[in-house]
């Protein structure tokens, strides 16, 4: 069951590390989307896959009557899910301001924090 | 995107999707929904309203600021916790207080006051988040 | 005997000064310099404390206090009174006292006075801390205390590039081998299973049998060493000259330099009395002794000249402590307490001469006899000790150390050259002693910077008290003996003392021979002395390097590798970060099946239906459509393609709360990614050569290929369902939820969401202000602000 998805997955991966590798901010910013999504379905096919069975209890019974979906990455992957949107957001908006201070979008070019040519420190005392 | 069409309609669709969160979220805790779910809804709820009407229309209609709606879901969620305190018992511990209305069960309980705190969070955050950017689409 | 335990008042002694350095600074401000009289008070009756135990100490008693401090660590709080630490108590208030004074009157009007009045007392509290220190923590951290303030002392005149270089030298050295002494008392505790240092000397056999003695004794030693400045450690100490005078009395010639004699003489009972210790200690004292004298020959500055025999004292203290011989331990004991009085009397008359006649360069000082009668009379007094001539105590110290050393008759040849180093550097100490006590008085009055005249009381009152104190103690020799010596030798040799002090010599043997071949070439030696310094300096300049070049090259080389290395890791272009990063995951993920060989089993083909394959292959286009996405408009839409593929994937799984939040998310991201690349003039497209395209490929195949494979290991593993039945078996009938998923989110694992909305939060506030934060107006129009120009000028002038 899991093997299609996993070869899925390592596909994910590929192109989302491929577009990370980029020197444009935008192709970054798609790779680092994709790469949310890659491990979230990672994590979630970790715990095994059942098909279509949701890990619900019905009305009448105080446990499921068969084997369910698992339920603990299910769980955990659901704040996952939220927080990389969050933080896609936060990149977005980075990337954003980041072009407009720096008038580029791309990433060698910018050099604020590590400026080229930075003096040696001081030999002194 | 300001077509009339989209424009009149919006603010039914809004109101609409913004009561079909509240629903997703009182339910939960026994069928599919919840407060994440429910907050991600009535974001795009508030979204779509800002791309119809104008953020300075959104901010009118929810009176807070999203951060504010989104830190006092925070607020209550850790209060949730803190409930349980009073009865000498760990941090989180869930409390319930189960009402009878005439045989309809209506159950109270601290994880659903610590999931109201996380749909408040979430629509406050993302919805802060959305309408800053739509802000930004204005000028 | 077992140490009897006492009431708290001894460790409130030691915290006294600590409280006193928090008072200082508002009383310097009330009360000008005469601060300095009420503040006296505190060492003075710390002094009053300790002097209580010099009776019962005299008799062979030892105290304990204890305090829990780190009690989970074992760490307390506690002190060990005996005779040695008593002896250290008295010398470190008792001169405590005089500095306070002396400080009061030299730091006159100087705007930072309260602040070095409160550095004095945190390092007087930290001396007394460590030489009482019972528990070995808490001892190491009263140690590293003693560094640090003599760290802000030294640099206490911080706008001087001298100064700042002087304390972060003495730190680097003293700090460095504060952690040897941890790393050895760590040793220590790990082989006995004891940490307090009255235990440990309960049964004095209990470290040379632990299998561990060389270590601990090379790491006590790299301790001892560095803090009581020995060759080769040595050239921190002259340099700490910089300090203002009061410090370099206090902490560089009475006290601090001495922790390390005290140490040394504290584990004796433990580490000593071996062969090591006897060859390895005599060997660096006798060789600090005479690099010190000669090297204080060759100087002019006052200061320096008593910096340098400073250190050859030291040496002496060392060498004499290392024959471990009876009668050298107790001219070591006796020399330790002669020195503390009369270098820290010698180094005040210097500075009372530098500050009143405003040099203290010997070549331009002379005939001050008449201006300074005090400051004379007091210079006199300790250099006559210094020089080992009779009332002085300095002299019985001379002549116990002769007889000690030319009586150890086991060490044979060793213990001849010991007495030959301690002649000649004694010869030297007189030489100096005549130099800086007399030279400057003597002689037809010379003109000096500024007019000369007598100093103030403040400045008076120290080096006249500490001088005639030498004098008292060495005319009372015997009850010196009694009650000082005695005691403190009872704690170097383990077993109880009692000693017998004479100042006239009862014999004419050998140490008395030796006294005046001492004398008689000191005399000789000094009337030459200005020969010996050409040759001396001509000597140096020959050799060209020193220790103290040496700090200096090894400092410039770590920031200079420093500043390479991170050049080589940073170098500020983030497609190289990146690249390693994920060279290192595919590493990561593929190097351990490779090495082990457990690759996954060829998997079968899934039996997925027809529609399932169709869910799958839709998200294999749309990251297809991502990649090679020529418009903005095309590459946002492939990833909303993806995205609800996934979507899709997670409810063909059972996961409909999943595939809920990943729809709304998707659909959000699609939105506010279009909000945003609609204003830009963003290209998505690839602008990079093909070579560089292949190996960023080849990368991203690999962490994927990598990755798949780790799963498909993982999956063919049996699953442990625990923590899953768990939650699925108490959902309802715990937690009263049905929805399994949600009750693990807000119940069972709610302390998590806590955490996470609490991202969330953060999150919006962070993109809130991005957006909000406009760029600063550009600092070159602006006027730069006044301070932040000044501070360059200074940073410029000091450069």
């Amino acid at each position: 069951m899991e093997t299609g998805v996993a070869i899925l997955i390592g596909l994910f991966f590929s192109v989302a590390v491929y577009l990370m590798l980029s020197k444009h901010l935008v192709r970054i910013l798609l790779g680092i989307a994709i790469l949310g999504n890659s491990v979230n379905m990672l994590i979630f096919t970790n715990g095994r896959l059942t098909r279509e069975i949701p890990p619900l209890i019905p009305p009448h019974l105080y446990t499921p009557e068969t084997l369910t979906a698992n339920p603990l990455p299910q769980a955990l992957v659901l704040t996952a899910i939220v927080i990389s949107f969050s933080f896609f957001a936060f990149l977005l908006v980075l990337a954003f301001r980041a072009y407009q201070e720096l008038e580029t979008d791309e990433v060698n070019k910018m050099r604020v924090a590590e400026p080229e040519n930075d003096q040696t420190p001081p030999q002194g005392y | 995107m300001r077509t009339v069409i989209f424009r009149t309609i919006a603010p039914y669709l809004a109101a609409l999707m913004v009561l079909f969160s509240i629903f997703v979220l009182l339910r939960g805790h026994n069928e599919p929904g919840g407060g994440f779910i429910g907050g991600l809804i009535a974001a795009s709820a508030l979204a779509i309203y800002g791309i119809a009407c104008g953020v300075a229309s959104v901010r009118r209609a929810i009176v807070f600021h999203p951060m504010g709606i989104s830190g006092f879901g925070l607020f209550i969620g850790a209060l949730a916790g803190v409930l349980s305190f009073f009865k000498g018992q760990a941090f989180m511990t869930s409390q319930w207080l189960i009402f009878d209305f005439s045989g309809v069960e209506v159950a109270l309980s601290t994880p659903l006051v610590f999931d109201i705190g996380v749909y408040l969070v979430v629509v406050g955050a993302i919805g802060s988040i959305a309408l800053a950017l739509e802000e930004r689409e204005a000028d | 005997m077992t140490p009897a335990v006492i009431d708290d008042t001894t460790l409130y002694a030691v915290l006294a000064p600590f409280a006193a350095a928090v008072v200082a600074p508002f009383l310097t401000r009330w009360l000008k310099h005469n601060a300095a009289w009420p503040l006296a008070l505190v060492p003075a009756l710390i002094f009053a404390h300790f002097a209580g135990f010099i009776g019962p100490v005299s008799e062979g008693q030892t105290f304990v206090a204890a305090k829990a401090w780190a009690p989970s660590y074992v760490v307390n709080f506690s002190v060990y009174v005996d005779g040695l630490s008593t002896l250290f108590g008295l010398l470190i208030s008792g001169i405590g006292t005089f500095i306070i004074l002396y400080a009061g009157g030299y730091l006159k009007g100087h705007p930072q006075q309260g602040r070095f009045f409160s550095f004095l007392f945190l390092f007087m509290g930290a001396m007394l801390g460590l030489v009482l220190g019972n528990n070995l923590i808490s001892l190491f951290i009263f140690w590293e205390l003693t560094s640090i303030t003599s760290f802000l002392l030294i640099g206490f005149d911080h706008l001087r590039a001298a100064s700042r270089r002087a304390a972060i030298q003495a730190l680097v050295v003293t700090g460095g081998g504060g952690l040897a002494l941890l790393a050895g008392f760590i040793l220590i505790i790990a082989s006995t299973g004891e940490i307090e240092m009255s235990v440990l000397l309960s049964s004095p056999d209990i470290i040379k049998n632990s299998g561990l003695y060389l270590p601990i004794f090379l790491l006590v030693l790299g301790g001892a060493f560095t803090k009581s400045a020995q060759f080769p450690f040595h050239f921190w100490l002259p340099n700490a000259m910089e300090a203002p005078t009061p410090v370099s009395a206090y902490l560089h010639s009475a006290t601090m330099v001495k922790a390390g004699v005290y140490m040394l003489m504290r584990m004796h009972p433990l580490l000593g009395d071996t062969e090591l210790w006897t060859t390895v200690l005599p060997l660096f004292g006798g060789v600090t002794l005479l690099v010190g004298t000669i090297l204080a020959v060759r100087q002019t500055d006052l200061k320096l000249m008593l910096a340098y025999t400073t250190v050859a004292s030291l040496g002496l203290l060392v060498m004499l402590t290392g024959t471990s011989h009876e009668k050298a331990l107790e001219g070591a004991v006796l020399y330790l307490l002669a020195h503390s009085l009369f270098k820290g009397a010698l180094f005040m008359v210097a500075g009372t001469i530098d500050h009143e006649a405003g040099t203290r360069d010997i070549t331009k000082l002379g005939g001050l006899r008449r201006a300074m009668p005090f400051t004379f009379a007091a210079g006199c007094l300790a250099g006559l000790s210094m020089a080992g001539l009779p009332p002085f105590i300095g002299f019985i110290a001379k002549e116990i150390l002769y007889y000690g050393t030319s009586n150890i008759g086991d060490l044979g040849q060793l213990g001849v050259m010991i007495t030959v180093v301690a002649v000649i550097g004694n010869a030297l100490m007189l030489v100096i002693a005549a130099a800086v006590a007399i030279k400057p008085f003597f002689g037809p009055p010379v003109d000096t910077p500024k007019h000369a005249h007598e100093g103030p009381i403040l400045l008076i009152a120290g080096p006249v008290l500490l001088s005639v104190t030498g004098i008292i103690l060495g005319l009372i020799a015997h009850t010196t003996g009694v009650l000082f010596v005695g005691p403190t030798l009872s704690s170097l040799l383990g077993e109880f003392k009692q000693i017998d002090l004479h100042l006239i010599p009862t014999k004419f043997n050998a140490p008395v021979i030796l006294s005046f071949i001492t004398v008689g070439l000191g005399i000789a030696l000094f009337t030459q002395i200005d020969k010996l310094r050409e040759l001396i300096a001509a000597a140096l300049k020959a050799i060209g390097w020193g220790p103290d070049k040496g700090f200096d090259q090894s400092i410039s080389g770590i920031v200079s590798f420093a500043a390479w290395l991170t050049r080589l890791v940073q170098t500020g272009k983030m497609q190289t970060y990146m690249l390693l990063t994920f060279v290192f995951t595919a590493i990561a993920v593929l190097l351990p099946g490779f090495l082990t060989g457990s690759y996954p089993a060829m998997p079968k083909l899934p039996d997925y239906r027809f529609y399932e394959w169709g869910i799958l292959l839709i998200a294999v286009l749309g990251l297809i459509a991502v990649l090679v996405a020529r418009t903005r408009l095309t590459a946002i839409v492939s990833l909303g393609i993806q995205g609800f593929a996934v979507a899709l994937i997670f409810m063909m799984f059972g996961a409909p709360d999943l595939s809920f939040t990943q729809f709304m998310v998707e659909t959000l991201s699609v939105v506010i990614l279009a909000l945003v690349m609609t204003r830009l003039n963003l290209s998505p497209r690839d602008h990079r050569s093909l070579p560089a395209r292949l190996v960023t490929g080849v990368v991203a195949v690999a962490v994927g290929l990598g990755l798949t494979l780790t799963l498909l290991a993982i999956t063919q593993q049996p699953f442990d369902r625990t923590l899953s039945d768990f939650f699925t078996e108490f959902s309802r009938s715990i937690a009263h939820g049905r929805n399994i998923v949600n009750v693990i989110l807000v119940d069972f694992r709610g302390f998590d969401t806590l955490g996470e909305i609490a991202v969330v939060v953060l999150a919006g506030l962070c993109v809130l202000a991005l957006i909000r934060i406009r760029t600063r107006p550009d600092p070159e129009t602006e006027p730069e602000p006044q301070s932040a120009q000044t501070a360059a000028k200074q940073t410029a002038e000091v450069r």
